[in-house]
């Protein structure tokens, strides 16, 4: 699945080309139980992030109802129906990031960016989020900026590290 | 009976067919195990814990609603781990309840409140943050109250397992969970079909149906309107329940001298209108019929169209088949025209002072008189719709005692019916009531079942099937000679569902279809007492049916009243004026509610 979620980089995608490629996805994982995570994981790949118009298209060529896609896309903080940055930074809450400073992390992006939790900053560069885990105890506290994964983070660094990216 | 398995609940040994939960096990040993989120034969869930119970050998406490019996198992209900938890865990639910019991519409018939009284729960130790308050009132129909939601998900699987409709689910996550539609829509803007299935299981106050008792008392209040009552078939079988009569107990005397007693001005019967239905629906099947053997276009099958939520969902989700139902308005919808028209001219008062009131055991209804085209003259066909729990507390709140009441009859001349009318309550009621009508017509004999029952077609099963073969028609019909008529007869959205996906595929094998939008028929509304289950459906049912057998005139053509407005006032089935104040057409909606076209 990793080769199709992967942009496109020859050229932009238009509108349509996304929603017949995540329509291509959806009819190969359809007839799998259980597989409307993967969808949504692989549509957000494609599209950025899953609004209400891009769920209906999934729900509808799943035979699903909207509530339970939405309700899917709205348990899972991983799901995003907002457009993102260009960098979706996520701080790791879970319980060993908390204990080491996470908490400090978040506060720290929030002076820096000017946006609060969820939010896109006007430039359209970063957005940011919280997880509970990411799966990387052992380098709490972590964040992960797109696919990178930062281990422990000082909040003093972030504005370099932010910089660097800009 | 599978196999049995030997187990101890309290010290007591105990034989349990294997596969029973251990709630189901202690039940049939009249052990009592409170539960809360569990609802018998529908909701198996095991998500609220109060029914948890010590098992021997198992480190944690069992929801005995999910563990099923062991050969050899030791069980506890009531020792003091299991006492504490159970209170604990109330009260966790009491932390995120509003606890405003004393004017909550659920007072005395609440779930969770008597569960509180079961665990002698007499304190309220965990104080916090509250859900936010989300009320719902955009739907004419049905009121989402989320403040007092305990998410015992019981809506959520009525809604997609049991209707397949699929608007209600469980939304966001944790503390900001709640049970809705998608995104936050309001149910107005959403495909729901308004059948209220959600509202009877709801423990709490969370999802009941929209208030329509104010407007009623205003009116009957008002010196200046006439307001006129009908009641629907289903309603006398089932509102005895609401005054501690047994299920199935027929209260239909009782009922209409409580309703003269509240000062309606007449009160009429819908089942009056159910018999002009079979009139003008029969004969509407009979002209698609003679038009598809002569090969002109008509759409067949035929689908009844007496059930709102069932309309309104079929609009949703089949806006290309609409075709396919039949044209006629609701037997209510009817009524209430024809109180508007034929009664105001007969009793020489203006339309505009009447109020027509619906009582139905429906929230669906609630919404169908809403709508822009169900008005003649610029008035609403029915002004405000009843569900039965409305009548049981506005018939407490006017200090009637129910059981002394003596039986009167129903005014005329809207509130003679034959037995056909009766059975409208019940699914396979409105085919069958039809079928009587339609084959006499077609070949001048009884329709050839004992009793005039149709068999095939009664019970509680989804799909019902039956088949039909003409022989001997009168000359009118000789085209139908050998021909073997079919029919469908399905309740609950989700068979409608399956029936209308083969319509939609052109591979429809009927000629005729009966849907009611609630499983079992009107007899388990959206708006009967609670609660319903398969067990009281039955009885419900069997009391409709008595009532059909105990009439002189079980056939709608019978019905001396409807021959009389026919006589004085329609001149004939499917006329101009019938067409004018009796049909309808339907709205391309869409499953967004997007409005096709």
């Amino acid at each position: 699945m990793s080769s199709q979620v992967k942009q496109c980089k020859c050229r932009k995608e238009t509108e349509q080309e996304k929603y017949e490629r995540i329509g291509r996805i959806v009819d190969e994982y359809k007839d799998r139980e259980g597989s409307l995570i993967q969808i949504l994981h692989a549509a957000q790949g494609i599209y950025g992030y899953l609004p209400v118009e891009l769920q209906k298209f999934i729900a509808d060529k799943l035979g699903k109802p909207l509530s339970e896609v939405y309700g899917v896309v709205s348990f899972y903080s991983f799901f995003s129906t907002k457009p993102r940055g260009k960098y979706t930074i996520r701080v790791c809450l879970g319980t060993a990031c908390y204990v080491r400073g996470g908490k400090k992390i978040v506060e720290k992006l929030q002076e820096i960016l000017g946006i609060g939790i969820g939010d896109t900053t006007d430039d359209g560069m970063f957005t940011l989020e919280v997880m509970r885990c990411i799966g990387a105890c052992g380098l709490a506290p972590a964040m992960m900026i797109n696919d990178t994964v930062y281990k422990q983070v000082n909040p003093d660094k972030l504005q370099s590290i932010l910089e660097g990216l800009r | 009976m599978g196999k049995m398995v030997n187990m101890v609940i309290n010290n007591k040994n105990i034989n349990a067919e294997e596969g029973m939960t251990i709630l189901e096990a202690a039940k049939k040993n009249n052990i009592i195990i409170p539960s809360l989120c569990h609802l018998d034969c529908v909701h198996q869930f095991g998500s609220c814990r109060i029914c948890v119970v010590e098992v021997e050998g198992a480190k944690n406490l069992q929801a005995s609603c999910m563990v099923t019996v062991q050969e050899g198992m030791v069980v506890r209900t009531n020792s003091e781990r299991v006492k504490k938890a159970r209170k604990v865990l109330y009260e966790l639910i009491l932390s995120d309840h509003p606890k405003d019991c004393l004017n909550c519409s659920r007072n005395q018939n609440c779930e969770l409140q008597k569960i509180g009284e079961l665990l002698q729960v007499n304190e309220c130790r965990f104080e916090g943050e509250k859900s936010k308050a989300m009320l719902d009132n955009s739907s004419p129909s049905i009121e989402r109250d989320a403040s007092k939601c305990i998410l015992c998900r019981r809506c959520v699987t009525v809604c997609n397992e049991i209707q397949g409709v699929g608007v209600l689910n469980a939304q966001n996550r944790g503390f900001e969970t709640y049970i809705g539609p998608a995104a936050d829509f309001p149910l107005n803007t959403v495909n729901c079909a308004y059948c209220g299935q959600c509202t009877t299981v709801c423990p709490v106050g969370a999802l009941k149906e929209k208030d329509s008792t104010q407007v009623v008392w205003e009116a009957l209040f008002d010196k200046n309107k006439r307001v006129v009552i009908q009641t629907a078939p289903a309603i006398r079988a089932a509102l005895g329940e609401e005054f501690g009569y047994e299920p199935g107990t027929l209260v239909t005397g009782k009922m209409v001298t409580a309703l003269k007693e509240m000062g309606f001005d007449d009160v009429f019967d819908t089942n009056f209108a159910a018999d002009l239905t079979i009139i003008e629906e029969g004969n509407e099947f009979l002209e698609r019929v003679k038009k598809v053997f002569s090969g002109k276009k008509a759409v067949l099958p035929m689908i009844t169209s007496c059930s709102p939520g069932w309309i309104k969902f079929v609009e949703h989700t089949f806006p290309d088949e609409l075709d396919h139902i039949s044209t006629c308005k609701s037997p209510h919808m009817m009524l209430g025209a024809l109180v508007k028209s034929y009664y105001a001219e007969k009793i020489g008062i203006d339309p505009k002072d009447i109020f027509v009131v619906s009582v139905m055991p429906c929230t669906a209804k609630k919404f169908e008189i809403t709508r822009p085209e169900l008005k003649n003259n610029g008035y609403p066909n029915v002004d405000a719709v009843l569900t039965t729990r409305e009548l049981a507390k506005m018939i407490k709140e006017a200090g009637i005692d129910f059981k002394s009441l003596e039986d009167s009859k129903f005014d005329n001349p809207l509130g003679l019916s034959t037995g056909a009318a009766d059975i409208f309550a019940a699914t396979g009621g409105v085919m069958e009531a039809a079928l009587r009508t339609v084959y006499e017509i077609v070949t001048g004999r009884e329709l050839p079942f004992e009793k005039l029952h149709v068999t095939p077609i009664v019970g509680l099963e989804q799909i019902k099937t039956a088949e039909l073969k003409i022989e001997n028609p009168i000359e009118e019909y000789a085209f139908l000679d050998g021909v073997t008529i079919k029919v469908a007869v399905t309740s609950g959205l989700a068979g409608a569902r399956k029936l209308m996906e083969e319509v939609a595929r052109g591979e429809s094998p009927y000629h005729f279809i009966e849907v009611m939008g609630c499983p079992g028929g009107c007899i388990s509304g959206g708006g009967q007492p609670r609660p319903t289950n398969d067990e009281i459906r039955v009885k419900r049912l069997q009391a409709i049916y008595k009532e059909d057998e105990g009439k002189e005139l079980r056939k709608s053509h019978q019905n001396p009243f409807v021959l009389k407005l026919y006589e004085e006032f329609l001149k004939k089935p499917l006329g101009h004026k019938s067409h004018e104040l009796l049909h309808t057409h339907y709205t391309k909606r869409g499953i967004y509610n997007e409005y096709i076209e």
